[in-house]
């Protein structure tokens, strides 16, 4: 038996007391998981929205027409964007209420550009439960204080669309914009 | 599986003998639903309603399969589709309304069977397993009715699917990465419309898939019964077949003339009008509600309107409403009383009746618009949901007195039927008759 020479196998205990084996099978977990993960991974990231949907992802609108006390609705993302001519009454009306008793505490100029404080650009989009509000159409219920009025839950927004009564937590959200000159604006 | 007294298969022709060599479906059948199966002989007309829940399962495969042979699930067309398999083909109304109306009753039928569970303490051990299957077909349900109500494209689909994928905007961080991942894109568009339509065909087969386990888990300790008792001989079972066939095929009946009528005579009566106007991005409808068996828990979703614990409201509704269905996966474990019957429970019983009320009138509150009394009806009674099983149900199970169970189900039975002279419908089982 001295003489003879044992083959080595994959039991055999190694330096720190594995069995070869067990390298074999971290090996191979490890090698199927680096596989597995990135497949997994596509698998997911093809729900993302895709390319085409992407492009649209922002828009530019032409507001040279739209008078003071005129708003106009636009699709931005597939949802409304309400883009408004304020007048300088409800800019002043709008400065002059006190910021620390709103729900949502935001000045006006918090929520328009600098030198563009006439144009005030907001999402349609209730931030109850995500309903479109009245009030940029003409015609449409302006709500208590001269803004917007949601009609399914009734929430009252002011001419500088802060949530002022009813349930909704929040004004409504301002989108990511930019003007390219004083009537043209690139929304997203 | 089953019991030692349960018939074997014999087969009886050469043909029959031949293929149980190769592949003894037959004896399978035999074994899972024929003469081979004894199954308590005290069910009530309650147990029907697992069959019947199968039998509107394929009612609306079959009708969902055909639908899908008309349908175009693009935007443009999608509800000028549905509006086609209306008008145009042949008997298409008729194969709609079956697919429309068989959601109402399949969440019907499903309800009374959850609730028949709940009262006999059929999810109590040894059945936890087929108690927690049975649930994830619940939800695996809920998902796909919710995504095929949305293939319809009208008002109500498109601004349900905006709420529904607009409850996971409310976790934080990762909340509108999630909606946006769900709807592959900003809001619900062409991309949601095709997944959706995807998954909804999907579903219905991974749902058969679980009902398969659900089955299989039922046929290990058998049936529960009305009075919670375990089956002790031979006395205490009769075979599926012919006996229990033969009352699925009498409540069949029942279930079938009942949905024939709602098909043929009111299909709308269960739906929301606003369904059949065109979806439009640019305006909401001023009541979004979801169908009716959704209703529960979409007055748990509203019913939190302020924020605290530095949560906000908005997430507390989405936590809620997702934990009232979890909930019920630690029943088991939260009632701990050892009988399962209410009908030996007085104190149990009398809450789960409440409790009944209670689940019922949530649904009426989630049916109505936001406004008060509603909330704060829904507040109340979303505490009570979850005191119910987190509180009293706990408590009930430890100090109640329970009443003496009968020694076995034939002593039930023969103590409310046996004799002609006393006992009488309403004669207490174990005590004497007077």
């Amino acid at each position: 038996m001295a003489s003879e020479v044992r083959q080595a196998t994959a039991e055999d205990l190694g330096p720190g007391g594995e069995r070869r084996r067990d390298f074999l099978y971290v090996a191979t977990a490890a090698f199927a998981g680096a596989g597995v993960v990135p497949v997994a991974w596509s698998l997911v990231n093809q729900m993302n929205p895709s390319a085409d949907v992407l492009a649209l992802a922002s828009i530019d609108l032409d507001l040279s027409a739209v008078q003071p006390g005129q708003a106009i609705k636009a699709s931005w993302r597939g949802k409304p964007v309400f883009a408004r001519h304020l007048t300088p009454e409800e800019i002043a009306d709008a400065k002059k209420v006190d910021v620390s008793t709103l729900r949502d505490p935001q000045k006006l100029e918090d929520r328009t550009k600098p030198g563009s404080e006439q144009w005030l650009i907001t999402l349609g989009v209730c931030t109850h439960l995500g309903c479109v509000p009245l009030g940029a159409a003409e015609g449409e219920a302006k709500g208590d204080f001269g803004g917007y009025f949601c009609p399914c839950h009734g929430s009252h927004y002011d001419a500088a669309a802060r949530i002022r009564k009813g349930p909704a937590p929040k004004n409504l959200e301002v989108p990511p914009y930019a003007f390219k000159s004083p009537t043209a604006v690139t929304i997203g | 599986m089953s019991f030692p007294w349960a018939k074997q298969y014999q087969p009886t022709s050469e043909v029959g003998k031949w293929m149980d060599e190769r592949l003894p479906l037959a004896r399978f059948v035999h074994g899972a639903l024929g003469p081979g199966y004894p199954t308590p002989k005290n069910l009530n007309a309650f147990y029907n309603f697992g069959v019947l829940a199968g039998v509107a399962l394929v009612i609306q495969i079959i009708t969902g399969v055909v639908l899908a042979m008309h349908f175009a699930a693009d935007t443009r067309v999608a509800f000028d589709s549905v509006e086609h398999i209306m008008r145009d083909v042949n008997g298409g109304w008729m194969i709609r309304y079956m697919h429309a109306v068989g959601a109402s009753f399949f969440f019907g039928v499903v309800y009374i069977h959850i609730f028949r569970g709940l009262y006999y303490g059929s999810y109590k051990p040894p059945r936890e397993v087929l108690w927690m299957l049975g649930l994830v077909i619940f939800l695996l349900m809920m998902a796909t009715a919710f995504m095929g109500y949305v293939l319809v494209w009208g008002q109500m689909s498109f601004w349900g699917a905006q709420v529904i994928t607009g409850l996971f905007s409310a976790f934080p961080v990762v909340g509108t990465y999630i909606q946006t991942l769900l709807l592959g894109g900003f809001s619900p568009d062409n991309a949601t419309l095709n997944r959706f339509f995807s998954l909804h065909y999907l579903l219905p087969f991974v749902t058969f898939g679980v009902i398969i386990l659900h089955v299989w888990a039922l046929h290990i300790p058998g049936s529960n019964n009305p009075t919670g008792v375990d089956v002790k001989s031979e006395a205490d079972t009769v075979p599926f077949h012919p006996y229990y066939t033969a009352k699925d095929f009498v409540g069949l009946g029942i279930y079938l003339i009942l949905f024939a009528a709602f098909v043929f005579f009111m299909p709308n009566s269960l739906g929301e009008p606003d369904n059949y106007i065109p979806a439009n991005p640019l305006s909401t409808p001023a009541h979004i509600v979801p169908e009716w068996y959704f209703w529960p828990f979409y007055a748990i979703l509203r019913a939190f309107t302020t924020d605290f614990l530095g949560v906000p409201a908005k997430l507390w509704g989405v936590l809620a409403m997702f934990a009232s269905i979890l909930l019920l996966f630690l029943l088991p474990w939260l009632d701990t009383s050892p009988v399962r019957s209410n009908n030996y429970r007085p104190l149990s019983r009398l809450l789960f009746w409440v409790f009944v009320v209670v689940a019922v009138v949530l649904g009426v509150c989630g049916g109505k618009p936001a406004e008060e009394p509603w909330v704060r009806l829904s507040q109340v009674l979303t505490a009570y949901y979850f005191a119910h099983f987190l509180i009293i149900l706990p408590i009930v199970s430890k100090l109640e007195k329970t009443k003496p169970l009968p020694g076995s189900i034939s002593e039930a039975v023969l103590a409310k039927y046996g004799s002609k002279s006393g006992g009488g419908d309403t004669a207490p089982l174990a005590q004497p008759a007077e």
